[in-house]
Parts: C-alpha cells; structure tokens; sequence
C-alpha cells in the first residue's frame, strides 16, 4: 500500500475542512476524488502532499507517518501537481522539467548528472513536450503548459502522483488528451494517481475507483459503479441524475437539480 | 534528441558566457582606472610599483592606504548589495524587492541618527548599524510568522510598517539634532565610500564572504520557489527554512554592506534585473554570482564617477541618479 490515511482531519487555520478521513490506495491505482464545491477535495490533496498539516490522524507513505520522513524522500517518492501554476519567467521548459530532480540531487550539486539528464529526457517525451525543450514556459498554450507541468513531476520519477484538477481550463480536447496521458503513464510507470476531478464522466471513465467526499467527511468510495447511485449524486450534489451505460463506462445525466 | 541538447546548451552557454566576458572586462577596466585616478594620477607602472612597495613613498601610501581599500571596499560592498537583491527578489517572487525591503535601511539608520544626534559611541557605529539593522529584520519576521511558516505578504507589509514607523523617528531625531550633526548623520543616510579603510573592510569583509559563498549554494532553493509554494513543497523544499536560509544570508549580506558604506541605493535593486536581461532569464545558479559580479562592478563604477568632479559627491547619491533612469530603461528593454 503505497499512501494510506487514518482518520485524518485538518484544514486552515480556525477551520476543520476535512473531518476523520480513512483511505487506503492500491499499487498502481487510479482514485479520483469526487464532490460539490467546498466539499473539501483539493484540501485533502493538500494533507496528503504535505502543504498543509493534519490537526489530527496519520498519513502512512509506504507504512511510515509522512511528516516523520526528510522532506526530499517525500518528494522522491510523491509528486504533486497543483491547481494553478505559477508560470516561473525566464526559464525554458528544459530548464523547469530538470527542476523536478531536485528531490534526488545534492545540496552540492550544481547540474544534473547522467541519471537526472536521462529522467529529464524521458519525462519530454513521455508527456509529448521535448519539441519544445528550447521555448519559454511563458510562451506555451494552457494544454502545452499542463504537459510541462507534469513533465516537471514525472521528472521527480515518483511512485504516487497527486493531482488537483488537472483538466481545469482545457479545451474538451486537450482534457481527454491530458487523461489519456496519464492512462498510459499509468501503465508504463506502475503510477499510483489520485485526482480532483470535477467532471463527473470523465472521473468515471478514467478512475480506478471513486471517492465521494461530502462536507469534508468520506461519503463512500468504491468503483464509479458502485459508487455513482442515483441516491448518492442526490445526496453529494444535490442533483437528480439519469445514469446510463455507455461503450466507455457509465455516464451521468444531470435531469434536475434538487436544491430550491 | 541529441542535436536539439547540443543546441539547447549552446544558446544557454554563450549568452552566460558573454555576461561573464563582459562583467569580468568591465569590473577589471574599473578597478585599474579607480586605483589610477584621482587628485595623484599613478601610471600603470607607477601602480605596479606600488603594488610591489617599490618607487615614491607616497604613491605607495595613495596605493595601499587611500585607493585599494577604497576599492576593495567599493566591491564587497557592491557584491553584497547585488547578491542580496537577488536573494530577496527571488525569495519575495517580488522584483520591486530591494535589501532594504525588509527594514534593513530603517534599522540601521534610526541607530545611527540617535547615535549621531547624541553624539555617543561614534567609534561604534559601522558595529550598531550591522546590528540595528539585523534587529529589525528579526522582529519583521516575527511579524510575517505564520502558525508554521513565514507569510510572504506579512514578511513585505511588516518591513514597509516598521520602515515608516523608525523612519518618522529618525526623522523627528534629525529635526532636534544641530545643524553639524544633520550633515553627518546625511552622509551617513545617503551611503559613501569616503574615507573607508582596512579596518571597516576586516570587520565585515570575511562575514561577508562566507555568506556570499552561502548565497550561491541557496540557489537551487531559489529556483524551486520560484515555482509556487505548493509546487515547492511537492518537490521536497521545506518553505519555512528555505526562507528563514535566504532572507538571513539577504539580511547579513545588506547589513554588512550598510556597516561599511551607509545605505547606498538602487545597486541591489538594478543589478539583479540588469543581469537577468543579459543572460536571457531566470536561473539564479548563475544570476546570484553573476549579481556579486555585477554589483561589485556597479558601484566601483559609481565610486569612480563620484570622484571625477571638483566636488567628491557621496557614492550613494551617484547610485540613485544613475539607478533610476536605468531601472525604467530596464523595465521596458525586460523580456526574461
């Protein structure tokens, strides 16, 4: 079990977001968290990569509390790719993507050895960007930015990859470009993956498993199946749904929503 | 693959390359005219001879007593100012960031004006200006202190509240104060190289050193903030030690500066800019060396201009004349 929370809770300060939340991942699995607006999804990402502090519970990395660890074998091991970027200026997308081998570098080390150059080299072209090595990140497109992003993550060569939101201000297009990506890198790299998802079909066609969270408490979590009920989109989101069965999986078809 | 690297490292060298070129040229030029210049012109043999204690007495004592101290003086306090601007704007993600943003300036200034102004301890005060300015960098970032963390914004806000609050204060000192120790005390406030020596330069010289050296090991860290808090975080960068690291390698770097020189102006401001837009961005593993470099030129260059007309004008009145109009010139040629 690569990350594994027990009863965590926390949140920002004078106010408990996330409320005792236990959640065990799989080697190799896809989990997207799923919920309303201020349901507290992107703030359990936040626990979980360590940028804000649990008040109460553990949060287990390969069976050791995170926060015992050196922040650099954290790193090592977990990536994380947050909801907005800042978009560093004046460096090439080469230069932000060897970034992410500062987990496994010296404080010493001024370049990147043979080890990190051939990491750097295979996260371009993983994600599809080493055409555009030599170009600034400020001049990308929003989708060309993303695959940098996450170019600079898989740099880190990590075993888990936490993701909030990823497909936010893409193009349909590039969302299922961005999905399928992450789909094969799954595969070749064994990834573990955890995203933020708003749309609700596509969490379901891409995920492994579904977490629902509702008011900061886990509502349930379990294949998009099993866990995508009429009575739970009711109860979630306040919407009544159609749910039907589709070549790609099941899709959701929002009818009416029940809030007055 | 292969070509596109060969490519990507060529470009990425030769502008770095051609900076160095260019600062190691200039800084070079500067100092030779800066030790041969002055109310005694020394040929560059005469300076030779000097350097080798040989030849007139005299040219010996304006070598070794009057110009090289002054000069040295002009480059560590120039490396100084340069490298902790670069420091702080990338720590502060913040390009208006200068080494006084975090109430260095205002520290060091109320002692030194309430030392002045009373007329005590004046042997001491190149030592109670490092001190007053350290002091009040400490208490902004009590300040900035989050519950587990240093807040960027409180850490600005902080150093603009305490700067106004002492400056009204020394402000208030030098209106109470006679007319002969205002004079001083502006001296003091504009920042000048005049009269500095050997001893101002052993007492902070070596400090200063040591946090140069720790300045460049800080910035791989600077790189990786620059990406955000959250990412920095993913990529194994404790937030809160980084900054407390930075900005206290900033701090020394100013606050060793101001206890040789006064407080000089717009170098740790313009040159940190100035070398971003010749080596063509953003990556401080050669924009903090190079900012030493280019600070240490800067104001050797200023240090030489302030002593070229009839009247020796303090240096850090030069820095600010010349700093402004190059700042907006930069702000507009800015393409990193």
């Amino acid at each position: 079990m690569p990350i594994e929370t027990q009863k965590i809770t926390g949140g920002y300060k004078n106010k408990t977001v996330i409320r005792q939340i236990d959640l065990t991942l799989q080697n190799g699995e896809w989990l997207s968290l799923l919920g309303a607006n201020g349901s507290g999804k992107s703030t359990f990402l936040k626990l979980l990569s360590r940028i804000l502090q649990p008040t109460k519970g553990l949060i287990l990395l390969d069976g050791k509390e995170i926060h015992d660890l050196p922040p650099n074998i954290v790193a090592q091991k977990m990536a994380i790719l947050p909801q907005q970027q800042t978009v560093p200026t004046g460096l090439t997308v080469h230069q932000l993507v060897s970034l992410g081998r500062t987990p496994h570098q010296s404080w010493w080390q001024w370049e990147l050895d043979v080890e990190d150059r051939q990491k750097v080299e295979e996260a371009l072209v993983q994600t599809q960007i080493d055409r555009e090595s030599d170009r600034p990140v400020t001049q990308l497109s929003g989708g060309e930015r993303q695959r940098a992003f996450l170019a600079l993550a898989l740099a880190q060569d990590p075993k888990i990859l936490l993701l909030d939101e990823p497909t936010t201000y893409l193009d349909i297009n590039y969302q299922l470009q961005l999905l399928e990506l992450l789909n094969r890198l799954k595969q070749q790299r064994e990834l573990t993956i955890i995203t933020v998802l708003h749309d609700i079909n596509l969490a379901a066609r891409y995920s492994d498993r579904l977490a629902l969270l509702d008011r900061g408490l886990l509502y349930g979590v379990g294949t998009p199946a099993e866990i995508l009920t009429p009575e739970a989109l009711i109860d979630v989101f306040g919407v009544k749904v159609e749910i039907i069965d589709t070549p790609v999986g099941i899709q959701i078809c929002p009818i009416a929503s029940c809030v007055t | 693959m292969k070509s596109s690297q060969k490519r990507r490292s060529t470009t990425f060298n030769s502008r770095i390359q051609l900076t160095i070129l260019l600062v190691t040229i200039g800084l070079i030029l500067t100092l030779a005219l800066s030790l041969s210049l002055g109310a005694v012109h020394l040929s560059l043999s005469e300076l030779w001879q000097a350097f080798l204690r040989q030849g007139e007495p005299v040219n010996q004592t304006i070598f070794w007593d009057l110009r090289l101290p002054r000069v040295m003086a002009a480059v560590t306090v120039g490396a100084a100012l340069g490298t902790s601007g670069a420091l702080l704007q990338g720590m502060l993600r913040n390009s208006l960031a200068t080494p006084f943003l975090l109430g260095i300036s205002a520290g060091a200034g109320l002692v030194v004006v309430a030392m002045v102004t009373l007329g005590v301890f004046q042997a001491w005060i190149p030592l109670a200006a490092w001190m007053g300015s350290v002091l009040t960098t400490v208490i902004v970032y009590f300040l900035a202190k989050t519950g587990d963390g240093i807040a960027i914004e409180r850490l600005i806000l902080g150093g603009v509240a305490i700067s106004s609050l002492f400056g009204s204060i020394q402000t208030t000192l030098l209106l109470l104060s006679e007319e002969g120790r205002i004079q001083r005390a502006l001296n003091w406030i504009v920042g000048s190289l005049n009269g500095r020596g050997w001893s101002e330069l052993t007492m902070a010289g070596p400090y200063i050193a040591v946090a140069l050296l720790c300045a460049c090991l800080l910035a791989r860290s600077l790189n990786v903030l620059n990406l955000g808090d959250d990412l920095a975080v993913g990529l194994g960068v404790s937030l809160a030690r980084s900054r407390i690291f930075i900005g206290g390698v900033a701090t020394l770097l100013a606050a060793g500066a101001v206890s040789v020189a006064g407080l000089i102006g717009f170098v740790g401001l313009v040159v940190p800019h100035g070398m971003r837009l010749l080596i063509g961005g953003n990556d401080y593993r050669w924009l903090i060396p190079l900012s030493a470099a280019g600070g240490a030129l800067v104001l050797s260059l200023a240090d030489l201009l302030s002593r070229m007309g009839a009247v020796e004008l303090p240096v850090g009145a030069v820095t600010s004349l010349l700093g402004s109009p190059l700042f907006v010139w930069l702000l507009y040629r800015r393409s990193y």
